[in-house]
């Protein structure tokens, strides 16, 4: 693994109208790392994954995916490129069977130029591939889970149907919009090891979470973000243990 | 005490029988599915020999042009959100593309068909492109537009024969021809319509339709499928557009007219849309209707239009969709 | 100097047909492809009004926007209430109606004779040695007097008000009591009002015939597309800019030009500017 970010996010600023949502904020993501951003809500997190992905067209500033800089691509062609993305509204095929919902991404240039799933052979029954992707992510292989309609399946498997749509995609980055929120601790203690899965395969994830306990498990480097501003990165401690950090999260005495 | 019930519908337990592969485990289950399929084919195909007047005959061969329009129309609108207002505007184009082939370059029709169905599909197509990555009403904005201000552009300036259009194309060399010529075609549309949208592609289709973010989150481009989806849906209608100038040996403006923009969505609604197979029995409806109130002038067409707004407004689901429901499932009372 | 006085005319014209669409779209999100098929229908009462029952003008005129009023407030009521919501269904609808009423007028008897209003004031005046008639003059004082009186209402009078809420974010006017649907049948009827408006004033200057509803429906769309879906201010300007192209465009190439100008302005505008001039709503699929 090289040294060199993978991705790197220079002076993003964008504004809604009169309010900036995202004001210059920069950062750098380690390859196989997974990176934490946080804040207080409405801090602008999901905009930034917006703007990253491509979703919303940023004002002003610059991302690079290894080097090739993707600002103003579709959203389509950077997730081609590997930048993949859940979503915090989760997004199922409602009508469709679980295992169906990962047939679109399956049907993705850069899915079938991969010539099979984590490993050599032709993409040959896409269907068989599903099942195959939703065990990997935690549905029993056997059970009939895989085959209940997506809008019948609970919010822990919708979380992994999402990640399971981004690993369809063999992406090396995922960005994590809140897959932690709506979780009882349970399913979250499941997800767990997933994440550490995915790590060691050498993606690189980047997670907005609010269950801070859960996500420092996880996370190698966080980065606070309030009203659309950078306070602070680096590992959990350090960054918990900032000041500014603090009043942010938990208000100051002063008036 | 009062006992409160409702209305409980399942599936019929042959229908469950015939999911995937037990469909061949016997005669019954393989009736099942065929029985429809086989019914249509043969009822269609057999048609030409029932009617015996040969101006009824030519009425079968324009109802099958409506079914190729309602079927694009249907396809677009139901599995894509695109709402077409405008068949009139494949009508036009396909059948001017075989006119001017045949008349200037001496094309026979079996060549003039297919060129004016990828080359009017391309057209087609082509000039709807701006409109795609937009929300769905500017796509029937300018659908809508284009036959009218087409017919008026070719009036105004004189092009391609003007207000009198092109005349002299020449027909098919044979009665029978013509006739099964379209109707296998409109078989062979609503087969492979069918088979389309029950593939992988038909998922993306419906994902581009209900949840855009999704597919484009996988990394799938939404103008390519849209564009994929328009021109199919414009081919066939192209196609039909030029079985029609071969049919009355003539190309003119009135192709842009009104009829081919509202029938198809008449019969679509009418029919039960979503089905594919709905719409064709709107226009087998539809169409010998409109011909016999010819006398009425344009009255038909205010006529198709309020049922059209009836039906919506109603919110009927269709013939085709109540049918479909009838076969498939069973109704029953049930205790709350 | 003739180009800007007829441009100014031919704008003001646009302007006045497509303010009605605008309106109702901008405050509704209905695309009301009735539009051309309501400017028509009042043509059609004012003249049966004035001819067959014979009352004098100015009370026909009245009456017709009154009528055409709530006729635009019927359609809203009993049919394109049921399929709000419903993209696929409202436009259909709204379609076939229009349709319905155009092609009805084509078939009821309207026809073999030239039908024609009366201008207001007969006669014309010279402006910098270009003859203009009394007729256009008043289109364009009145045409302003009523962007300018819309104006006034959307900004001072409550019911204006309410509409400008609901045309700016359709949630939060509900959560201040703002009647959805209560407003949307105010806002086709004035936009009924406003296309009958239109056809009284620039009837009279040409034959009263059903192709001009179709005419008039793309030139309004034509001219909301280019200033933005839901802006008024734009589909005012872009009114003047499609105006002015098109009487540039008519004495420079060729008189048949109109319908082509109008046609390349939209695909223009999509290609380049799909949210129009002003457009504040989000024309393009995002919504994340």
């Amino acid at each position: 693994m090289s040294s060199e970010p993978i991705l790197q996010v220079t002076n993003v600023k964008k504004a809604f109208g009169g309010l900036q949502a995202l004001n210059d904020v920069s950062f750098d993501v380690k390859e196989a790392e997974v990176f934490g951003i946080i804040g207080p809500n409405g801090s602008g997190k999901t905009t930034l994954i917006n703007c990253i992905t491509g979703f919303i067209k940023m004002d002003s500033g610059r991302v690079s995916f290894r080097g090739r800089d993707i600002s103003r691509q579709a959203p389509h062609k950077i997730a081609a490129m590997g930048v993949t993305r859940t979503f915090q509204i989760m997004r199922p095929y409602y009508t469709l069977p679980a295992y169906k919902n990962l047939i679109v991404p399956l049907f993705s240039p850069r899915a079938r130029k991969g010539g099979g799933w984590r490993g050599g052979g032709k993409l040959g029954d896409r269907d068989t591939v599903c099942i195959d992707i939703l065990e990997e992510i935690g549905f029993e292989r056997d059970s009939f889970v895989p085959y209940k309609l997506a809008s019948t399946l609970p919010t822990g498997y919708l979380k992994r149907l999402e990640i399971a749509r981004c690993l369809a995609l063999r992406p090396e980055i995922i960005l994590c919009d809140e897959v932690f929120s709506g979780l009882s601790m349970s399913e979250i203690a499941s997800m767990v090891p997933l994440i550490e899965r995915l790590q060691m395969e050498g993606i690189t994830l980047v997670m907005i979470e609010h269950r801070l306990r859960e996500l420092f498990r996880v996370a190698t480097r966080v980065m606070v973000l309030n009203f659309g501003e950078k306070l602070a990165e680096g590992i959990p401690e350090e960054v918990m243990a900032d000041e500014e950090v603090k009043r942010a999260y938990l208000g100051s005495e002063e008036v | 005490m009062i006992e409160e019930r409702r209305k409980e519908r399942l599936d019929r337990g042959i229908k469950v029988r015939t999911e995937g592969i037990y469909a061949i485990s016997s005669w019954e289950e393989m009736g099942y599915l065929l029985l429809p399929r086989l019914a249509l084919i043969c009822g269609m195909l057999a048609i030409p020999l029932v009617i015996p007047s040969l101006y009824w005959q030519r009425v079968i061969s324009i109802v099958c042009i409506y079914s190729l329009l309602a079927l694009g129309f249907d396809f677009l609108a139901h599995f894509l959100g695109l709402v077409s207002l405008g068949g009139a505007f494949f009508i036009g184009t396909g059948g001017y593309i075989a006119a001017i082939l045949n008349t200037s370059l001496g094309l026979p029709p079996v060549l003039t068909l297919p060129v004016a169905t990828i080359g009017g599909g391309a057209i087609c197509t082509l000039l709807l492109y701006p409109c795609l990555p937009l929300r769905g009403v500017y796509f029937a904005i300018v659908t809508l537009m284009y036959p009218l201000v087409l017919a008026r552009i070719i009036e105004a300036l004189d092009i391609m024969g003007g207000t009198e259009g092109i005349l002299g194309v020449a027909s098919f060399p044979n009665r029978w021809i013509e006739q099964y010529g379209i109707l296998v075609i409109v078989i062979v549309s609503l087969f492979g319509l069918r088979r389309l949208v029950n593939e992988d592609i038909g998922l993306v289709f419906r994902g581009v339709k209900d949840n855009d973010q999704a597919v484009k989150a996988s990394a799938l481009s939404i103008n390519f499928y849209k564009s994929i989806a328009v021109f199919i849906a414009s081919a066939l209608g192209c196609l039909g557009g030029a079985y029609l100038a071969h049919i009355y040996m003539w190309s003119g403006i009135s192709q842009f007219a009104l009829d081919f923009s509202i029938i198809p969505i008449a019969a679509t609604v009418i029919g039960g849309g979503g089905t594919l197979v709905g719409p064709i029995l709107g226009c087998f409806i539809l169409v010998p209707i409109s011909e016999l109130l010819r006398a009425f002038g344009t009255l038909r067409i205010v006529f198709y239009s309020l049922i059209l707004v009836a039906f919506i407004v109603f919110r009927s689901e269709g013939i085709m969709v109540y049918a479909q429901r009838k076969y498939h499932q069973f109704e029953r009372w049930v205790k709350v | 100097m003739d180009i800007l006085i007829y441009g100014i005319i031919n704008s003001i014209s646009l302007a006045l047909i497509a303010i009605g669409f605008a309106l109702v779209y901008g405050i509704s999100r209905l695309a009301n492809f009735a539009h051309g098929a309501l400017y028509v229908v009042t043509g059609f009462i004012v003249w049966s009004i004035l001819n067959i029952l014979q009352i004098n003008y100015i009370l026909s005129i009245v009456l017709s926007l009154i009528i055409i009023g709530i006729i635009g407030a019927a359609i809203y009521q009993f049919i394109l209430i049921r399929v709000r919501g419903m993209a696929i269904s409202e436009i259909i609808a709204s379609y076939a109606i229009g349709l319905a009423m155009l092609e009805g007028l084509r078939w009821g008897g309207f026809k073999g004779m030239t039908y024609t209003l009366p201008v207001f004031i007969e006669g014309s005046i010279e402006i910098s040695g270009i003859p203009v008639d009394f007729q256009r003059i008043l289109v364009v004082l009145i045409g302003v007097l009523v962007v300018f009186l819309l104006w006034l209402f959307t900004h001072y009078n409550r019911i204006g008000l309410a509409l400008r809420g609901m045309a700016q974010d359709e949630r939060a006017a509900m959560m201040l009591g703002i009647d959805s649907d209560r407003m949307a049948l105010v806002a086709m009827a004035l936009g009924s009002l406003l296309a009958g408006l239109a056809a009284v004033l620039l009837l009279p200057m040409g034959n009263i015939v059903v192709e001009a509803g179709y005419n008039k429906l793309i030139m309004a769309i034509a001219v909301c597309i280019v200033g933005g879906l839901g802006s008024w201010v734009g589909a005012v300007l872009a009114a003047f800019l499609i105006g002015f192209a098109q009487i540039i465009t008519v004495k420079y190439i060729a008189s048949h030009f109109h319908m082509v100008v109008a046609l390349l302005a939209i695909i223009i505008t999509l290609i380049f500017r799909p949210s129009g001039l002003f457009g504040r709503q989000k024309e393009l699929e995002e919504r994340v």
